[in-house]
């Protein structure tokens, strides 16, 4: 098969404009399957960063209703719970709303051990104890920003009206290179204080000691807290960020929809290409014929020549999706914890070029290998 | 191998065009020499090229039996009879057919990619072919960048590649001028006194028909007059 190569690329290049053009649709159309394929497994991703062996116990009415501090010593005293530790979504605005990223006010004697995935220095987590308008900062925020120890980050209150003055004294690198490190953590005492005895947080956070317990332990802990003023909702951390992922809708849904309609489109453009390419040579199978290429030998050229062009514009749009987002740093404005495209991503994509380039060359390969010979001598054009 | 290059029996061939039956051949029984050079003049419409068709296997006859170089063409599949054309006949068109992407190399090696040869020994014959041509100086020329008579000549280059058993050509002279016709049937006329080919031309030139050892003229699909032309 080797030996027809240099024809095939030659019958390839015969309209380059044509080709160029088909080339880059498909790499448009790789691109963006590559990108929406990547909002899944990065969605996917944080799923698996969760730990199975910690609970969020929230606000049963709503995410965005506080629970009481005092819930921290109940929690603790439950059978089976190691640990307990709390945050809240502060939702500060950096310079303006286009500068997005997490900003969560955590419990300062807890958190840090609760999230033991980032590491930081004895002397960074004794710092963010002891100083209430200490704040830590993800590597990777760190980096975007520029944020070094001792740098001061002003934020603008939403939730908490106001502006909160906080100072860098930690950057937190995490243990493996899937952890998402595009937050920022401060003490929850600085809004408890600056609030008068605000008194109530976000969710609370429970280490179990039998990772196996977490249905037993989240029945318990809720019935603990039922037919209270507020009652609780308690959930594996997994479990935890999938309901966090379908507050935005059935998005995967969505992407797998818009995705396939946009791989059908350009196979619909690939095909017409092959279509048209193969009708202008009729005359031209019609010679190969005549010198002895067989029915078969036409059908694997035609479609290796679909094959050859969906295959170049699929590699290419799907090297083209991994280098952008790599050297851009992409995260959706701090949306996603990584946005990397992974080699599953791009094994899928070049799949479905594969798939694009058969299904596309398919009829026109048929038709050019049933070509009577006689009937397309007489062709013209 | 004895026994003639060509045989025709009872051939009949119908086209069917629209609900209308239009017989182009009736009952022809021919046969061709080994070696021979036939031409086959006639009207248009008179059947010259549907027996083009049928002995070069392209095409397959309503009734009759089409025996080539000892193998009856009814007998073979599509496939049998790809590798058939392959084997035995070399084409030669009046509108040359040369591939416009490849040059004229390319073109003339198209035939050999299908032989188990190397690419060496593609390149040896290709050369060679090409010499008998006299156009090893425009191997690497597109068909759009040459003359017709060299355009025409390279489609003999690569009908001569394969060594086939049978040429058949398609009124090989009709698209040029006269020095370039002449050039072209010169070319036949080596490849039948020097190589001893068997060859089947299609014409309406009488000047070109004069280069055979034969001409059969037809009309309405029947063979009305054989001439054999003596050779000096």
């Amino acid at each position: 098969m080797t030996r027809f190569l240099p024809f095939i690329l030659r019958n390839a290049l015969r309209s380059k404009r044509r080709t160029i053009l088909t080339v880059l649709s498909i790499v448009v159309s790789m691109f963006l399957f590559c990108t929406m394929r990547t909002v899944l497994t990065s969605f996917d991703q944080s799923l698996e960063m969760a730990d199975a062996a910690r609970l969020v116990t929230r606000n049963r009415t709503s995410l965005t209703v506080f629970l009481p501090l005092a819930y921290k010593g109940r929690l603790a005293q439950i059978p089976g719970v190691s640990a307990v530790s709390f945050g809240t979504w502060f939702g500060g605005i950096y310079i303006d709303e286009r500068h997005f990223f997490s900003q969560f006010a955590v419990d300062p004697d807890g958190y840090l051990e609760m999230y033991s995935e980032y590491l930081l220095t004895p002397q960074e987590k004794e710092a963010f104890r002891r100083e209430r308008t200490a704040c830590i900062v993800g590597e990777k925020l760190a980096a975007k920003y520029g944020f070094k120890i001792g740098d001061r980050i002003p934020l603008k209150g939403t939730i908490f009206p106001g502006n909160w003055d906080l100072t860098v004294r930690g950057i937190a690198r995490a243990r493996t290179a899937n952890l998402d490190t595009n937050f920022l953590l401060f003490s929850w005492e600085y809004i408890n204080q600056r609030l008068g005895n605000f008194g109530q947080v976000g969710w609370y956070v429970v280490k179990l000691a039998d990772p196996n317990r977490a249905g037993d332990l989240s029945r318990t802990i809720d019935a603990t807290f039922a037919n209270s003023a507020a009652e609780t909702k308690t959930e594996t951390e997994k479990a935890f960020q999938l309901g966090f992922i379908t507050m935005l809708g059935n998005i995967r849904a969505v992407i797998y929809a818009v995705g396939t309609a946009i791989v059908i489109a350009i196979m619909l453009v690939s095909m017409n290409t092959m279509m048209m390419a193969a009708r202008e040579r009729t005359r031209e199978v019609a010679i190969l014929k005549a010198v002895g290429f067989t029915d078969r030998t036409i059908l694997v050229l035609v479609l290796t020549e679909s094959l050859l062009i969906s295959l170049t514009g699929g590699i290419l749009g799907t090297v083209l999706a991994r280098v952008v987002y790599d050297v851009s740093g992409f995260t959706g404005g701090g949306f996603f914890p990584t946005f990397v495209v992974t080699g599953g991503t791009m094994g899928q994509a070049t799949g479905i070029a594969v798939v694009m380039g058969l299904l596309s060359g398919a009829i026109p390969a048929w038709n050019a290998s049933r070509l009577k010979v006689v009937d397309a001598l007489r062709h013209v054009g | 191998m004895t026994g003639p290059i060509i045989r025709l029996e009872g051939v009949t061939k119908v086209y069917r065009r629209g609900s209308v039956d239009v017989p182009v051949l009736q009952r022809l029984d021919l046969e061709v020499a080994r070696g021979e050079f036939l031409a086959l003049m006639g009207p248009s419409g008179s059947g010259k090229s549907t027996i083009l068709n049928l002995v070069s296997g392209i095409d397959t006859p309503t009734d009759g039996r089409v025996i080539v170089a000892g193998i009856d063409l009814g007998d073979l599949d599509a496939s049998a009879l790809a590798e058939f054309r392959s084997r035995h006949i070399g084409f030669i068109f009046q509108s040359y057919n040369l591939i416009p992407v490849l040059t004229a190399y390319q073109n003339v090696e198209l035939p050999l990619l299908l032989t188990d040869l190397t690419r060496k020994e593609r390149r040896e014959h290709v050369l060679a072919a090409m010499a008998v041509v006299a156009l090893t100086d425009r191997l690497d020329h597109y068909p759009r960048q040459l003359s017709g008579g060299q355009e025409q000549r390279v489609a003999i280059a690569r009908a001569i590649v394969t060594d086939p058993t049978l040429f058949v050509a398609d009124e090989p002279t009709g698209d040029l001028d006269a020095q370039s016709a002449t050039e072209v049937l010169h070319l036949l006329q080596r490849l039948h006194t020097e190589f001893g080919k068997s060859i089947v031309m299609v014409t309406h030139d009488p000047h070109a028909a004069e280069r055979a050892d034969r001409i059969l003229h037809l009309e309405k699909g029947v063979l009305v007059e054989s001439v054999e032309r003596k050779r000096p």
